[in-house]
């Protein structure tokens, strides 16, 4: 039996070097994270940074003048050209986003409340198609809704119209024809997420309380899927805000938008700062418009209530 | 209300089955097309061939950036699942200040527009005086697969029990051999699935390798190319159709492991048991 | 020489901040004993075993294993095993890989690994499920694999960190007497967390009450329930009833106290009581109060009036109210003579031992 060891009056003293367990805690976590985070810091922060400081600066034939201006912003709001195209990125990404989201919702809903044991398999089938090439899926709907295209050929074969119309292919609606399938996914899971996350007895106290089908959606359901349903609003508007494959491959002249003008800046016309002010007045706009949207959705579910 | 109730709950499954008519009418008409004879991609179908991916593997261009696409994939998949499985590990163990800043950042590019996030590479590398490369296709890639290896791997981590770890500390493993023999073997399924979808993204992004590569096409950049030639499309589709199959069967590979790995991590609550 | 103890906690603290989860906690364990550790969520039970464990470090004090200090030893390098709450068993290994898994570090020859896995299942009844997946048991076989699992180390400490919590009733009971059995059989030194105080009382030893950092009492089951040193005790394990009271007397062991009910009582001291001027308080468990019926009578009673009466099963409580008291009493009887068909409202005259009724410190 030894009992040495309680003798030894102090082992403890190397305790006090050790931080304490949370601290250390959160320095492990803070470690483990850097090497993401300094990525996403230098390959996506920086650069934007490095982007909105263009923004204020003029290309001079092949050199970047360093002085402070504000030309870019002025030719990006005022020059027809652009503004108009910023208007219609604007318009389109507005429609496209509550497009999508209305479309959305009732299969969202669906599969959230009559999906069962399917669920997994609904939500696997309903983002397989968002996986496959977004340039191959643009391209099929311009093989669709162009003048020989599936929809052509198809009404008239169904007698519905005599020769090919024009109406469909290289206009806006083509644009958001098209951008709406794209985010369709994006939009079905936020508000699938939200929707799960309705207690399910909320409702049957909405039925108990004399509640029918319709009344207890829109008194329980939809208020409390909102979250879902906006953060869906968002995630769709501001990418497609920035669009460039859909109005190159079926926008045709009226469908051409604020990116197709970025990437001519950095391309043919090499205007970086211009180019880069396009992008930085986009984002800008994009974000307050989602912010409006957002507040206005609230105050108006406020208004509901 | 009865009325009201069956009418809901019967044009709903209506609803769904035309929508998801509608989320498969683009991609399904691919396959479709590349197997027609005519070279004009239009209802009535002229015939059966098998012409157009014939052609395929006598096109230089196409298997060169075939080549491209697959190193670039590899080295994106690679390097995006390790750096998510750092941030994963990060945001689903610890707990930090910053914590909600740094993953905002991380996951940011899944929300800014993608031509945003090109331009801005584009330019710090011209200013850094980097050329042009598959390699900086890579750097663009890496940027936006880690958000959906974040995604993916936090699926995979979440619910693991840390008592698991601490379970085999106490039957005497060291830190290593506990990461070799719990850890690893229980989040290997959703590696392997963030490995397969950041592949897939990567093999089907065409923003970012349209501005960040130079003299070397991946293959959307090389499809894009070839959209301008009319008589070229059918080739297009057939290539598009691989290009899908490809996709699909990655992410359903992908998708039975994610499923694996979140039953596995339930199962451990006891809560099913 | 006294033999040296299993465990000794010699004043350890454990803080985070300025919150101490252990506050300058010492005791000791002795090598075979089944000991609990007893308290509400957050008494520093659970932080104290994780300690003993590896999982956590003191922030100051030792514990030393067996004579040994294992400040800085972390948990695999300490001859302990835990079998966790959630009984972290690893689900892509089936039952017999779960319970080798410790022994491979061992690097035993194959047939006297085979032969301890064995072992260690047939102790837990669960021999012939070797080849069961981990994610196929049901909550008892998950319990019992867990147990397996630490067992089959030898640990010279088994820790048990609320291991029945998650089992429904009937078969945590039936738990409860096989883990004290399969403890008698291999003689390791067991260490229990539990909230659960009737799971304290039926299996151990001894038991340490704590509350909020501090250990209480620390005493074998029938002291902690007959003999609890202060109204926190006595109140978390069991009813109690307690009885306003005068001191009258004191010397160095025993304190004689007026009551307005009990009259005068010469009682015991407890080891924490400090005397605060005339006042103190008496504790006597409800079922220490014995129903007079008809006639009889006893030495020491007292009268009062029935208010109300719950009624559960075997027994019932009786809420009496006596005059002069504050509080009523409560009175569990059982239902052999009929308690639980006296009437609300009708006078009623108890019995009880003066034994019964302990001082408490506040």
């Amino acid at each position: 039996m030894t009992i040495a060891a309680e003798g030894k009056p102090d082992d403890s003293a190397q305790q006090a070097g050790r931080p304490a367990l949370l601290q250390s805690e959160a320095a492990q976590g803070i470690a483990l994270i850097s090497p993401t985070f300094l990525y996403a810091l230098a390959m996506l922060a920086v650069p934007i940074l490095v982007t909105f400081a263009h923004s204020f600066w003029t290309q001079n034939y092949m050199d970047i003048d360093r002085t402070f201006t504000l030309e870019n912003y002025r030719i990006a709001l005022t020059e027809p050209i652009y503004r108009d195209l910023l208007w219609r990125s604007l318009f389109i990404s507005l429609t496209v986003s509550f497009v999508t989201v209305v479309l959305a919702y009732p299969i969202a809903y669906y599969i959230s409340f009559h999906g069962g044991r399917h669920k997994g398999l609904w939500l696997f089938i309903i983002t397989i198609p968002f996986w496959t090439s977004y340039l191959l899926r643009v391209m099929s709907w311009k093989v669709i809704l162009g003048f020989n295209g599936v929809l052509n050929s198809g009404l008239m074969a169904l007698g519905i119209i005599s020769e090919p119309s024009t109406a469909f292919l290289y206009n806006t609606n083509a644009v958001i024809i098209t951008l709406t399938h794209a985010w369709a996914a994006f939009a079905i899971l936020p508000i699938f997420v939200s929707l799960e996350k309705v207690d399910r007895t909320l409702i049957e106290a909405a039925t108990d309380l004399g509640d029918g089908a319709v009344r207890r959606f829109l008194r329980v359901t939809l208020p409390l899927s909102m979250p879902g349903a906006i953060s869906a609003l968002m995630i769709v508007m501001i990418p497609t805000v920035g669009d460039y494959v859909t109005p190159r491959l079926v926008g045709g002249k009226d469908g051409v938008m604020i990116a197709n003008a970025i990437q001519a800046q950095f391309g043919k016309a090499a205007n970086w700062p211009l180019g880069a002010a396009l992008s930085v007045t986009s984002m800008v706009v994009v974000t307050a418009m989602a912010g409006a949207t957002v507040f206005i959705l609230r105050w108006a579910a406020r208004q509901a209530r | 209300m009865n009325i009201v109730r069956r009418l809901l709950s019967n044009w709903l499954p209506v609803y769904a089955v035309l929508y998801v008519a509608f989320l498969y009418l683009p991609i399904l008409l691919l396959p479709i097309f590349s197997i027609n004879q005519s070279a004009v991609p239009q209802f009535p179908l002229t015939g059966y061939t098998m012409k157009w991916y014939a052609g395929l593997p006598n096109t230089p261009e196409l298997l060169s950036s075939a080549w491209n696409s697959l190193i670039v994939g590899l080295s994106a998949s690679i390097v995006s699942t390790i750096l998510g499985i750092c941030a994963a590990r990060a945001i689903t163990r610890y707990r930090f200040r910053g914590q909600r800043v740094a993953s905002g950042l991380i996951m940011a590019p899944l929300v800014l527009p993608e031509i945003i996030v090109a331009v801005s590479m584009l330019l710090v590398l011209l200013q850094l005086g980097v050329g042009l490369s598959l390699f900086t296709v890579i750097l663009g890639h890496i940027l936006i697969c880690i958000p959906y290896s974040v995604t993916v791997l936090i699926s995979g981590f979440e619910g693991f029990d840390r008592s698991l770890e601490e379970a085999s500390a106490d039957l005497g493993e060291s830190a290593w051999g506990t990461f070799r023999r719990v850890t690893l073997p229980m989040v290997a399924p959703a590696i392997i699935s963030s490995l397969l979808v950041s592949f897939t993204i990567s093999l089907d992004e065409f923003i970012l390798a349209f501005f960040l590569s130079g003299t070397e096409p991946t293959l959307p950049v090389y499809i894009w190319g070839q959209l301008r030639f009319a008589a070229k499309l059918p080739s297009v589709l057939a290539l598009g159709t691989l290009l899908l199959l490809a996709s699909f069967m990655m992410l359903s590979i992908a998708e039975i492991l994610r499923r694996r790995a979140a039953r596995r991590a339930q199962n451990e609550g006891g809560v099913y048991a | 020489m006294p033999e040296t103890p299993m465990i000794k906690i010699d004043h350890v603290t454990r803080a985070y901040g300025a919150f101490k989860a252990l506050d300058d906690a010492s005791l000791t364990i002795q090598k075979g004993e089944f000991f609990s550790l007893l308290g509400p969520s957050g008494c520093g039970k659970t932080t104290l075993l994780r300690m003993i464990g590896g999982f956590d470090n003191p922030t100051s004090g030792t514990i030393y294993l067996d004579g040994q200090a294992m400040n800085g030893i972390p948990a695999n390098r300490r001859p302990t095993n835990m079998v966790f709450q959630s009984y972290a068993i690893f689900p892509h290994l089936n039952v017999a890989q779960n319970v080798a898994y410790g022994l491979k570090r061992l690097r035993l020859d194959a047939v006297e690994e085979k032969r301890r896995v064995e072992e260690a299942l047939g102790q837990v009844s669960m021999a012939h499920l070797g080849k069961r997946g981990a994610t196929e048991l049901s909550g008892g076989q998950r319990q019992r694999v867990a147990l397996a699992r630490a067992l089959v180390m030898r640990p010279k400490v088994l820790l048990l960190d609320e291991p029945l919590s998650a089992l429904d009733k009937k078969l945590r009971e039936q738990m409860q007497v096989e883990l004290r059995k399969l403890q008698q059989a291999v003689g390791i030194t067991f260490i229990l967390v539990t909230h659960d105080q009737y799971e304290a009382l039926a299996m151990s030893d001894r038991i340490a009450v704590m509350f909020s950092g501090n250990i209480a009492q620390v005493a074998t089951p029938k002291d902690i329930y007959q003999r609890p040193v202060n109204r926190q005790v006595a109140d978390f394990v069991g009813g109690m009833n307690f009885v306003a009271a005068e001191i009258v007397g004191e010397d160095s062991g025993t304190i004689t106290v007026e009551t307005t009910s009990f009259g005068r009582v010469k009682t015991e001291k407890p080891v924490q009581f400090v005397t605060k001027g005339k006042a103190a308080t008496l504790g006597i468990r409800p079922e220490r109060l014995r129903v007079l019926w008809d006639d009889a009578t006893d030495k020491y009673e007292i009268a009062g009036k029935v208010v109300d009466r719950h009624y559960f099963g075997e027994i019932t409580h009786l809420i009496v109210e006596v005059p002069g008291m504050e509080q009523p009493l409560s009175v569990s009887e059982t239902n052999n003579f009929g308690a639980d068909d006296i009437p609300v409202g009708a006078p009623i005259r108890l019995a009880y031992d003066p034994d019964a009724l302990v001082a408490l410190a506040d």
